[in-house]
């Protein structure tokens, strides 16, 4: 169960959003609506922990997540705009060493069944250097399908992504819905997700 | 301790991929160091007097040629944000790049400063103790370097100020380094200079990783 109570972030001197409040608990998804530049990707970040709140709190479980950053952490996947992909290595290096980042031992046969489900069978050993934007994002969707955590947190995953993708992508989003884990994502598209859900507006 | 590992492990084989990085550095290094004996001529006297000094001072700036890269890459990508959310501390992580950045970046030019020392008319002790002394400094180079990669990272103009900032505090490494050759040189003994840059390795060990996490997260927000 995660809950924000009154978060607010501030850019420079302008204030970005504030009063954010939600709540999340297991099975549910909260989709973060907005224009750009309304905030959408600093509410995830505030949420995961990588930048600071200007104000508000967030609980996890009923403590506040500033008290158990580390075990937060351990329950935490974050996906951000940024790919997260290194050109120089293979989608199957990419895959091992994200996991290896994220405390978590993948072995090569998990790492090539994930790779396989998601649609790059036989392009495991290509350096991502020669793979297209959508499968380059494919490698980086690859690592929700070797997650154990129960919280998802991913910015704009539907990006660069084809009609297919898009529909084994919300598969799997069900699959971690079903099983009990939370979800929050920003979309500018509508996306029809299992189990109970809400979305949140930032800015007017 | 798996996380570092598999830091080390990755950052090695992206520097493998990408090899005209590391040769960048090792040919300055080699052309530099390669210039003084042309450029004073064949006075073994001279060119034996100012060696620790060259080879000292050509390997700093070698070594900060990939600087740099050290988180540049990682940040643009995302890959920070990922360690920065790791259960792994941060800290430890970053050790693993600089333990990386040494293997890359220093250690190939303590294995190369004898063959080069030659060109001076070192004798074969001095070349020993020149070694020694860059096993222990090149490592401090890529402590101390960290800190100001991770200080300048994402600023405009970075490149500049990356040196600015490292090589002065590059300083008692090279005075202890080259001094330690030159003491021996000249029959004192280079233990001494030895001990203290031991000293300073053991040191920088301890500090530099802590203080290069705490400015790469403020480069993260």
């Amino acid at each position: 169960m995660l809950q924000a109570h009154g978060l607010a972030c501030d850019r420079g001197d302008r204030r970005l959003f504030s009063a954010v409040d939600f709540s999340v608990a297991a099975g549910e998804w909260l989709q973060i609506e907005g224009a750009n530049g309304a905030g959408k990707t600093s509410l995830l970040r505030i949420v995961a922990g990588l930048a600071p709140a200007a104000a508000g709190q967030l609980d996890w479980d009923g403590r506040p997540v500033a008290a158990q950053r580390d075990e937060f952490h351990a329950r935490l996947l974050y996906l951000g705009h940024a790919p997260t992909i290194k050109d120089e290595l293979t989608a199957l290096e990419n895959l091992r060493s994200a996991a290896a980042i994220a405390g978590r031992a993948l072995d090569e046969s998990a790492a090539l069944a994930a790779l396989r489900r998601i649609g790059l069978k036989g392009r495991e050993d290509l350096p991502t250097r020669v793979l297209s934007q959508g499968q380059k994002r494919r490698v980086a969707l690859a690592r929700l399908l070797c997650s154990q955590t129960r919280l998802w947190i991913l910015d704009e995953p539907f990006v660069a992504l084809d009609v297919a993708a898009v529909a084994l992508l919300c598969e799997i989003l069900d699959e971690h819905l079903a099983r009990g884990g939370l979800l929050i994502f920003t979309s500018h598209q509508a996306v029809q997700l299992g189990g109970a859900g809400s979305s949140l507006r930032l800015g007017r | 301790m798996n996380a570092f590992a598999a830091i080390v492990r990755r950052d090695l084989l992206l520097a493998a991929r990408r090899k005209s990085e590391v040769f960048t550095a090792l040919f300055f290094f080699m052309i530099v160091v390669s210039l003084f004996p042309l450029g004073i001529g064949p006075e073994t006297a001279l060119l034996r007097r100012i060696a620790p000094g060259v080879l000292w001072v050509a390997a700093l700036l070698a070594a900060m040629l990939s600087l740099n890269r050290l988180f540049a890459a990682d940040h643009a990508d995302g890959t920070l944000e990922q360690m920065a959310l790791s259960p792994t501390p941060l800290a430890l992580l970053v050790g693993g790049k600089i333990v990386a950045h040494w293997l890359t970046a220093g250690l190939p030019l303590v294995l190369l400063a004898p063959l080069l020392g030659l060109q001076f008319d070192l004798s074969a002790r001095a070349l020993g103790v020149l070694m020694l002394s860059l096993l222990l400094g090149t490592p401090l180079l890529s402590l101390i370097g960290a800190i100001g990669a991770a200080l300048t990272l994402g600023l405009r103009g970075g490149g500049v100020l990356l040196s600015l900032l490292v090589l002065p505090l590059y300083i008692p490494a090279l005075i202890f380094g080259a001094g330690a050759v030159e003491a021996d040189m000249a029959g004192l003994g280079a233990a001494g200079h030895l001990s203290l840059l031991g000293a300073l390795l053991a040191l920088g060990a301890f500090f530099a990783p802590w203080a290069a996490t705490a400015a790469l997260r403020i480069a993260l927000e």
